[in-house]
């Protein structure tokens, strides 16, 4: 009976608890892709003004799934929602969805050899070979012919792809649908692909686990998370001929050539692009804002956000390995931002 | 005058309702003043809340059923034996994840089964008194670590062990067999089937040593009478705690099908049917927990929770079983406990 | 001298099985210790007072702690223990009161039934019911699915100890002329308090291990929050998210909070078989 009493207060003491909290909170979720700067940057801002915006990383199918069921404030995906999802999304709660691209990253290819160091070449036939389970030895001369003075072990190749649904897969297999036409009818480009041979992975961070501690594997993850594992990553030849690196120049580059076309959606793939020094699986990464939120505080919240990410936030991009927005996305941004219905 | 209503004259059908209905008689005499309020708002009550459990788990049950019409209405009965599972086409077939489920389940009871039938008999045949309580409480300490930390230890300690030592080994020596094909990754299901093991052991090994405890000792001491070793003793408690082993059996069983944060790190998440141990797989449970929160089209979430209804649907038929077989076999010798 | 030798035989054959039972415990133990040992060998070293008291850091910057999570936990376990022990006692009750009804027999099966449902079904269906309609993740959500898995084992438990009350003490009551209700309420109930207390513990000790439940209704949250209509931490899942990491430091919080997680359930398991222990004496 005691015990009964005491729970009941406690509870008492929670109900009351959750009734005096002043502070702005807004929820989202979504890609593992940007994780590591959206961390950082809620963390400052929060540091800056005290509003708590909770990012989850459930993986960009997450995202744009629980901003169409409503149950977040914003989401975050790499993949760009398809015009079904925009119509489910406008069906379910009555408004416009709005893309924000938020920062530029490049999606590397990583693995685990031993001996073999970063800067692996790689060609767009050999990638998907070694994804399509047709290529499945580190020493196949296909791989050997393009990196000679390596010595690649007779080992097996260990492929990791993601477990979940990911704007990052969707760069990837979008990127191999565009270079290879038997990718392309076999499996196609998505958010969660029915991969012909490999492991799987949760989150950007799940496959980078899984290359981390496989000897012989190879999966493809956000630059930083290879960067920030010490893991090497490959060189791969883009449309031009050329082998090139995941820089932020070369990132910048590939997106270079598609600014010119954006759409006023702001919704647009960068990979494969033309130019001397793109790197060929670039991909941008939105944030997903409802244009007319019910709560208008929230909305105001989120618009002074966009604003500070798209401004100082970009500072911090560099650093932690992600490419800032050129400036003509912003430019197009801003007069975005300011169509969301604050009134 | 006092009146008796039909339920204090009829006869009553246990000693226990005998005797409360004396009771009832002498307190319904002392308060003559009618129905008991008290009585009444306390019994409902409960009747109420009972009501509730029973509705929360028809609830559930509907609520899964409802759900997943859509894909019932897609692929219908097909959908168990398909193998495709294809957001980007919205095609969905929970072959894999049935197939994962059992084998991974399977390879664990094989394991653990003998293994929980050799401590049950150390447990309740051979061990010294002070040595048996405190190994029953370690067996039992092992069904209260978490899952997720079983998870941790399978990520972290298990696969790189299985990847570098095991299946080598097993894949050099014993490689022409199809169990033992393909890359040694670590993950797979092997990995998901060691974990498995952990994890109902103590189960099996509870319950089965409660039922060879529940066998009367008169049984033991007239083998032993007759000249029987300790080892033949214990085949003929065996023999006699059959039905009580495969109800524990079932119940871990059970227990297996239904894992999923242990499993799912270790497994290797890839939809696939092999006959490799070795091989990266998917269990119903997984897909679940990977793939739940992202299903982005109407097909997709309802497929998933056809699995999660199929799901509900084998623990059911399991844990029903397993109730069933130890619950008569303890009843028949609950008389000599 | 035939029957001699064989007779020895069949010792040595009883002597190989008895020994061959001892090392399958031994065995069954060997990994019990191994997850001790490397539990406590990966965590120590990151457990002190700064990850008891501090919030969780951005991606890839050492340091931080988990008191989010200490915090969430207990706030989900309380939610449902909220629900879940009203449903299970009165259930209990009742089922201890009618034996034999139909009504009572079918309760009884669908508690074995949900027993044995696992717990990221019970998470499903708690995302069906209570975040849709809700339109958010909340600790609320997380409490409900927790009290749903709570629920029949403090059902089976009240029951059971209900019904090992000796009759004397109701017809005692009774016979003093307290009503039925108040039998069951102030005379019967706390005698069998103690087996139905050491009940809640193993459930409370079950559900504060479970983490798939938590991933579709509480989901997560990086900050401090005790508000029931929002995403809340939880240690299961911070350990969940911690391990699938790349980042070192982050796993080793990982090992770190599933030694606070396994320390926690481990207690309340022994003090479960301390409590019980003079039953069996």
């Amino acid at each position: 009976m005691k015990n009964k009493i005491k729970l009941i207060l406690f509870g008492l003491i929670i109900l009351i608890s959750s009734v005096t909290s002043a502070q702005m909170k807004l929820n989202g979720a979504g890609a593992t892709f940007p994780y590591v700067i959206y961390s950082k940057w809620f963390d400052v801002y929060h540091q800056k003004t005290g509003i708590e915006f909770n990012y989850q990383s459930i993986g960009s199918g997450g995202g744009i799934k629980q901003v169409i069921e409503g149950t977040v404030d914003f989401g975050a995906s790499d993949a760009p929602m398809s015009d079904e999802q925009i119509k489910q999304f406008k069906d379910k709660q009555g408004s416009e969805i709005l893309h924000f691209p938020t920062v530029m990253g490049a999606v590397v290819v990583t693995y685990n050899l031993p001996g073999v160091g970063k800067g692996l070449k790689l060609t767009p036939e050999v990638l998907s070979g070694i994804y399509l389970g047709q290529i499945t030895k580190w020493n196949d001369s296909r791989i050997t012919s393009i990196n000679s003075g390596w010595y690649l072990p007779n080992k097996a190749i260990f492929v990791a792809h993601r477990s979940d649904g990911s704007g990052t897969t969707n760069i990837f297999s979008g990127y191999l649908s565009k270079i290879s036409d038997a990718w392309k009818t076999k499996v196609g480009q998505g958010t969660s692909v029915n991969w012909p041979v490999g492991l799987g992975g949760k989150g950007n961070e799940g496959v980078a686990g899984i290359v981390k501690q496989t000897s012989g594997s190879i999966g493809y993850v956000e630059l930083a998370y290879a960067v920030q594992n010490s893991l090497p990553y490959a060189t791969l030849k883009n449309k031009a001929g050329n082998f090139v690196e995941p820089t932020f120049e070369n990132v910048s580059s590939a997106a270079a050539g598609f600014i010119k076309n954006m759409p006023a959606d702001l919704r647009v793939e960068i990979t494969n692009a033309d130019g001397k020094n793109s790197y060929p699986i670039s991909g941008f990464t939105w944030l997903l804002i409802t244009k007319n939120m019910k709560n208008k505080s929230k909305a105001k919240a989120i618009v002074d956000f966009l604003k500070w990410a798209v401004s100082d936030g970009q500072k911090y991009a560099k650093d932690l390995y992600y490419a800032p927005l050129p400036k003509e996305v912003i430019k197009l941004e801003e007069k975005k931002i300011s169509t969301i219905a604050l009134k | 005058m006092v009146s008796f209503t039909k339920e204090q004259i009829e006869v009553p059908k246990s000693d226990e309702v005998k005797t409360s209905s004396l009771s009832v008689l002498f307190s319904r005499l002392l308060k003559p003043g009618g129905k008991n309020v008290g009585d009444f708002i306390f019994e409902n009550t409960t009747r109420l809340f009972a009501f509730i459990l029973l509705s929360l788990v028809l609830l559930m049950a509907y609520e899964m059923f409802s759900k997943s019409l859509p894909s019932i209405h897609k692929f219908g009965w097909g959908f168990i034996i398909r193998t495709t599972w294809d957001p980007v086409h919205d095609e969905f077939g929970a072959l894999p994840f049935i197939f994962g489920t059992l084998f991974s389940s399977l390879i664990g009871l094989l394991i653990a089964l003998p293994l929980s039938v050799g401590i049950a008999i150390f447990l309740s045949e051979l061990s010294p008194h002070w040595l048996e309580q405190p190994v029953s409480l370690l067996v039992e300490l092992l069904a209260a670590i978490p899952s997720i930390v079983y998870g941790l230890f399978g990520i972290f300690v298990m696969t790189p062990w299985l990847r570098d030592k095991v299946e080598p080994f097993l894949g050099n020596h014993f490689g022409f067999l199809p169990l033992f094909t393909g890359p040694p990754y670590g993950f797979g299901m092997l990995a998901a089937g060691l974990i498995l093991t952990l994890m109902i052991l103590p189960i099996i090994a509870s319950i089965s040593r409660d039922v060879m405890k529940a066998i009367p000792g008169s049984m033991r001491e007239a083998a032993f009478a007759l000249g029987a070793t300790k080892w033949e003793v214990i085949k003929i408690v065996l023999s006699s705690s059959k039905s009580g082993i495969l109800g524990a059996t079932l119940l871990g069983l059970g227990r297996a099908v239904g894992e999923t944060m242990a499993v799912t790190m270790v497994i290797g998440n890839t939809p696939g049917i092999s006959s490799s141990l070795f091989a990266p797989g998917y269990t119903m449970a997984s897909v679940l927990a990977n793939e739940f929160t992202e299903a982005t089209s109407d097909l997709y979430a309802s497929s998933l929770i056809e699995i999660a209804l199929l799901l509900f649907v084998l623990t059911i038929i399991l844990n029903a079983a397993a109730r069933f077989i130890v619950w008569s076999v303890t009843k028949k010798y609950k008389a000599d406990y | 001298m035939i029957g001699t030798l064989y007779y020895r035989w069949r010792k040595i054959k009883s002597f190989i099985m008895s020994s061959l039972c001892f090392l399958s415990a031994i065995l069954a133990l060997i990994p019990l210790f191994i997850i001790f040992y490397y539990t406590m060998s990966k965590g120590l070293s990151s457990i002190n007072w700064a990850f008891f008291t501090q919030m969780p850091k951005p991606a890839g910057e050492t340091g931080g702690g988990m008191a989010n999570a200490l915090m969430g936990t207990g706030i989900l376990i309380s939610l449902g223990s909220i629900i879940g022990l009203p449903v299970g006692i009165l259930a209990g009750i009742y089922l201890s009161a009618n034996r034999t009804t139909m009504f009572a027999r079918a309760v009884r099966f669908l508690t074995e039934v949900l027993n044995g449902i696992p717990s990221i079904v019970i998470g499903v269906v708690a995302y069906i019911i209570v975040v849709i309609p809700m339109k958010r993740f909340s600790a609320l959500a997380g409490g409900v699915s927790l009290g749903i898995l709570m629920i029949p084992l403090i059902t089976r438990t009240t029951e059971e100890m209900l019904n090992l009350v000796p009759h004397s003490y109701r017809e005692a009551s009774l016979g003093l002329g307290i009503p039925r209700w108040k039998t069951t309420l102030f005379v019967i109930l706390p005698a069998a308090f103690k087996g139905i207390f050491t009940g809640i513990l193993l459930s409370i000790a079950r559900v504060a291990g479970e983490t798939a439940p938590l991933l579709f209704t509480a989901l997560g949250n990086r900050f401090w929050s005790t508000q029931l209509d929002q995403p809340i931490a939880s240690l299961t899942v911070f350990i969940y998210d911690y391990s699938k990491a790349p980042f070192d430091d982050w796993n080793r919080q990982a090992w770190a909070a599933a030694l606070v997680l396994i320390m926690l359930v481990m207690f309340i398991n022994i003090l479960f078989r301390f409590v019980t222990r003079k039953r069996y004496a």
